[in-house]
């Protein structure tokens, strides 16, 4: 296992669900409750210092997961100053499609989490303005959703598209 | 030009000094020889636009050069290049704004049919929102196609009557207000 992985693990103990890696990429999947605490140790611990948050999304696992597991969001940091990467996951559930915003952690988390909110449907709780980014309002449904029809027309639009 | 018999008799009765032609043939001669066109680009097609309208290919051979940045001053809308939901309200402004007579040049297999995107984003061809004179399908589409597209829309211009006009607002009411 990679160097990460092992100072995750012997720092947060339970609250590593798993961990993986692969050709050099280290990835940990914690425990949604504790996700701000995760975080925000590992931007500010000296060995991490986990400065810059690349991307933040989700992917959604409908009919290969248990639906309390459906959602993942996936957050990709790279630390500056240590010039290294990991990936840190968190699972959602389908019936309560809701975890902690990391605005107040990384400020450059709010448009990625308004992006997955528009295209999975995924509440960030706390976050400053949770609205969609790229379509529009009166939009229906989520589109990246598994279960989003491919067929079904937008409101926008008059009936015959 | 459809001339009738009385006609050409009446026209060796006056001689060469006069030449008879009906209203609505020498307008339309007119204005199919001068398309102020007004491009409407999107995306990839607009690449290919350019190939077009500039030196190499050259719309101006047709009477079709010069584009407008006012859709107010136009009389040939261009769509070119994908149109989103969120797009289709600002179009059918743009084609709105126009003075008529105004036609409308579908370049481009997105515009048509909205191409190969067939998802939650994409107007599944622009004559859902608006009518459409002539379309250009490809990916994008050779200029010659685009030249025959226009000369097609040349011959459809030309033999038009003015009993045509005005056609009136898009068909689309976007339900949306914004």
């Amino acid at each position: 296992m990679g160097r990460l992985i092992d100072l995750c693990k012997r720092k947060l103990g339970d609250t590593v669900l798993s961990a993986h890696e692969q050709h050099g990429d280290e990835t940990v999947v914690i425990r949604k409750d504790a996700l701000l605490t995760v975080l925000r140790w590992l931007r500010d611990d000296d060995a991490m210092k986990f400065d810059f948050m690349m991307d933040l999304t989700a992917v959604d696992y409908l009919g290969t997961r248990a639906r309390s597991e459906r959602f993942e969001v996936v957050y990709h940091l790279f630390s500056l100053k240590n010039n290294h990467r990991l990936r840190v996951k968190t699972l959602v559930a389908d019936d309560d499609p809701v975890t902690e915003s990391v605005v107040t952690v990384w400020v450059a988390a709010n448009w990625f989490e308004r992006e997955v909110w528009d295209m999975y449907g995924i509440i960030f709780k706390g976050h400053p303005n949770m609205k969609r980014i790229l379509l529009y309002e009166e939009f229906e449904g989520h589109p990246l959703r598994k279960d989003y029809n491919i067929r079904k027309r937008q409101p926008l639009i008059g009936p015959e598209n | 030009m459809g001339v009738t018999r009385e006609e050409r008799n009446i026209e060796a009765a006056l001689g060469d000094s006069v030449i008879l032609t009906q209203v609505d043939k020498v307008i339309g001669w007119g204005r199919k020889y001068s398309f102020f066109l007004y491009p409407f680009i999107t995306a990839c097609c607009g690449m290919e636009f350019m190939s077009v309208a500039g030196p190499r290919y050259d719309l101006d051979r047709f009477g079709a050069a010069l584009p407008r940045f006012s859709p107010r001053q136009a009389d040939l809308l261009f769509v070119v290049g994908t149109i989103s939901h969120k797009q289709a309200p600002i179009l059918n402004k743009v084609y709105n704004q126009m003075a008529e007579p105004k036609w409308v040049f579908a370049f481009g297999a997105c515009v048509c049919s909205g191409g190969m995107y067939n998802n939650y984003s994409t107007v599944q061809g622009i004559d859902t929102i608006l009518p459409v004179d002539v379309y250009v399908p490809g990916c994008p589409p050779r200029p010659e196609m685009v030249f025959d597209g226009l000369l097609k829309l040349q011959e459809l211009v030309a033999n038009e009557r003015s009993s045509k006009w005005p056609r009136g607002k898009s068909q689309y009411e976007p339900r949306v207000k914004r």
